[in-house]
């Protein structure tokens, strides 16, 4: 819907002041990570050109500082020269971020971004764009299952579980109590050396096992976008 | 009679200069067909293209014409009934079953030449008349025309399609346009190697030019030049052994480009990176991209362009230790549960938490 690729059925929505637009450059997206073949001819570089241009007729032959700026901002420039699909799943999905931010958006979509990632790269992904929010005045809305990493960055959450959900600051949301009451069954909500930790709870089928899916806005309140 | 006499013929001169056409428009098409996963749509099209030409010999002794209705016809078929890229292939295979057997059936009724029917089948770019040359010719500067023009989306469509639709691409439109491309290059390939052999101009060239870059316009620059050398150079060696069909040149020059580029590929590869090794001072290990090609471990250096893209590994690599024995010591690092102390026993064991970083998830695969 904020990609204005599906039509709302009830409410409105707005990004940057105006309805979702199809191809807007206003909103850049990290779509859910899909391994590239490992054969693909496409460089780093490609696929962050993309971010660009890709939507233009013509051939791919322009060269632009905006998608080195992009590459060296996630940390990239170093395989950004190397086929796609050979590398790591942290260095693919940098790349994917810099596609994203290569079209300078006022509102980036990141659907799991930290999926499959090993904690290192998964706390670098998150400062990163933490960093990059915080620079630019990006408002960035961010689906994941991780909780922990992002848990201490955001703003607003939006907690999706059971078919329920809860939304608010992090304070609200992530206590004991409100996740117990949106489960329906004792979760707990530990802080760690300043983190947040979910931890699951007791029943034996684990069907409610937090995990079941939780959305989060991190971003400024001001940043255009009215979740609803 | 000799080479230089027939390259004094029209008739000559015109097949090459189609055989040319066809194979620009087989080479650029090619990337796509190897990046979308659609070899066996090409198959499937050929084959068609092959019952499309029958019908066309039956009613007007116009295969040309056939060809490009029957290929045009199944474009649109596996357009509409394989949507979805699992259910694409099933769909191909059923259509084109059947298809050859009408193509058969059609034959069947046909009283004129045999040779005719071998000509689809397996080419015959000399027995293609005047008319359905310039046929051929307007098909070919269509495809080159849609190619050139929608080539940057395409793609974007072809390696990304998510994003290339949250950027706006018409993803599923373009989709159906490469499909019309498609019938439209091999309708023209099958005048040149029969629809029996299609995929030795618009796939061949494609994988071997992958094997060898992976930067898309070198790609596609090698395709075409590849494609060019097996068609134009098939049709000369036919001039020099004329009861040999072009085809079996065409094809053999087509394979033996393929293979050259597999042996070649990994050679260039680890030249790159022997001279990555010596070149520039050793990095430690990045904490994101510990495994990351070996060819790109080398830093940027100023004045120097390091990856034009020729070559790399073949398979990711495995973090390798200096006496070049890979170092699978990490494996049992990681099947190893963190130390218990690291967490407060309060605190339920989180997995991954307390872990090492772990070289990249392709790294991961391999162990």
């Amino acid at each position: 819907m904020l990609l204005g690729l599906l039509p709302l059925s009830a409410g409105t929505v707005t990004v940057d002041g105006r309805p979702p637009r199809r191809g807007s450059p206003v909103t850049g997206y990290v779509p859910q990570q899909r391994d590239f073949d490992l054969d693909l001819p496409v460089r780093g570089r490609d696929l962050v050109q993309f971010g660009v241009d890709g939507h233009r007729l013509g051939l791919p032959v322009t060269r632009s500082r905006q998608v080195d700026t992009a590459i060296a901002a996630v940390g990239a420039s170093d395989y950004a020269d190397a086929p796609v699909g050979l590398l790591s799943g942290g260095q693919q999905r940098r790349l994917r971020i810099a596609q994203a931010l290569a079209g300078r958006p006022r509102l980036l979509l990141c659907d799991e971004p930290l999926l499959s990632l090993d904690p290192a790269s998964q706390q670098q992904v998150t400062i990163l764009l933490n960093n990059y929010r915080r620079e630019h005045g990006t408002t960035v809305v961010f689906v994941t299952h991780e909780i922990t990493p992002v848990a201490g960055l955001v703003d607003r959450v939006l907690y999706l579980a059971v078919g329920r959900h809860a939304a608010g600051t992090p304070d609200e949301v992530m206590t004991t109590a409100a996740l117990s009451d949106l489960y329906g069954s004792h979760i707990d909500v530990i802080r760690v050396h300043g983190r947040v930790v979910v931890v699951g709870g007791d029943d034996p089928a684990g069907h409610h096992h937090p995990g079941g899916g939780h959305v989060y806005h991190p971003g400024h309140h001001d940043g255009g976008l009215e979740p609803r | 009679m000799s080479i230089a006499f027939l390259l004094g013929q029209p008739f000559a001169q015109h097949a090459l200069l189609a055989a040319a056409l066809v194979a620009v428009t087989c080479g650029l098409i090619g990337p796509f067909v190897v990046t979308r996963g659609m070899a066996f749509a090409v198959h499937g099209t050929a084959e068609l293209a092959f019952t499309g030409a029958a019908a066309g010999l039956l009613a007007g002794n116009n295969p040309v014409a056939g060809a490009l209705i029957g290929s045009l016809v199944v474009a649109v078929l596996i357009a509409t009934l394989g949507a979805r890229p699992r259910e694409r292939d099933s769909a191909i295979g059923a259509v084109l079953a059947f298809g050859m057997g009408i193509g058969i059936l059609l034959l069947g009724y046909y009283q004129g030449f045999a040779t005719a029917a071998t000509n689809i089948l397996f080419g015959n770019i000399f027995g293609v008349s005047g008319s359905q040359l310039l046929i051929l010719l307007a098909i070919g500067l269509i495809v080159i025309a849609v190619m050139g023009t929608w080539y940057r989306p395409l793609l974007f469509a072809s390696v990304d399609p998510e994003a290339a639709e949250a950027r706006g691409v018409p993803v599923r439109r373009l989709g159906l346009v490469f499909l019309l491309v498609l019938a439209l290059t091999v309708t023209g390939a099958a005048q040149v190697v029969g629809t029996l052999l299609v995929l030795s101009l618009a796939i061949t060239p494609a994988a071997a030019a992958q094997r060898l870059s992976a930067n898309p316009l070198v790609v596609a620059a090698l395709s075409v030049a590849f494609a060019l050398v097996s068609a134009d150079g098939g049709l000369l060696a036919s001039f020099g052994a004329s009861s040999i069909k072009a085809s079996v040149f065409i094809t053999s020059i087509s394979f033996a480009v393929y293979l050259a580029a597999r042996l070649a590929g990994p050679v260039l590869r680890d030249r790159r990176h022997q001279a990555g090794r010596h070149a520039g001072p050793s990095r430690p290990a990045h904490p994101l991209h510990p495994s990351g090609p070996a060819d790109t471990g080398t830093p940027q250096q100023p004045g120097r362009h390091v990856p034009t893209g020729l070559g790399w590994p073949s398979e990711p690599a495995t973090p390798v230790s200096p006496s070049g024995e890979r170092d699978t010591s990490w494996c049992s690092r990681k099947a190893r549960r963190p130390p218990a102390a690291d967490i407060s026993p309060d605190v339920p064991h989180v997995p991954g938490a307390a872990q090492p970083p772990m070289p990249g998830s392709r790294g991961e695969r391999t162990c």
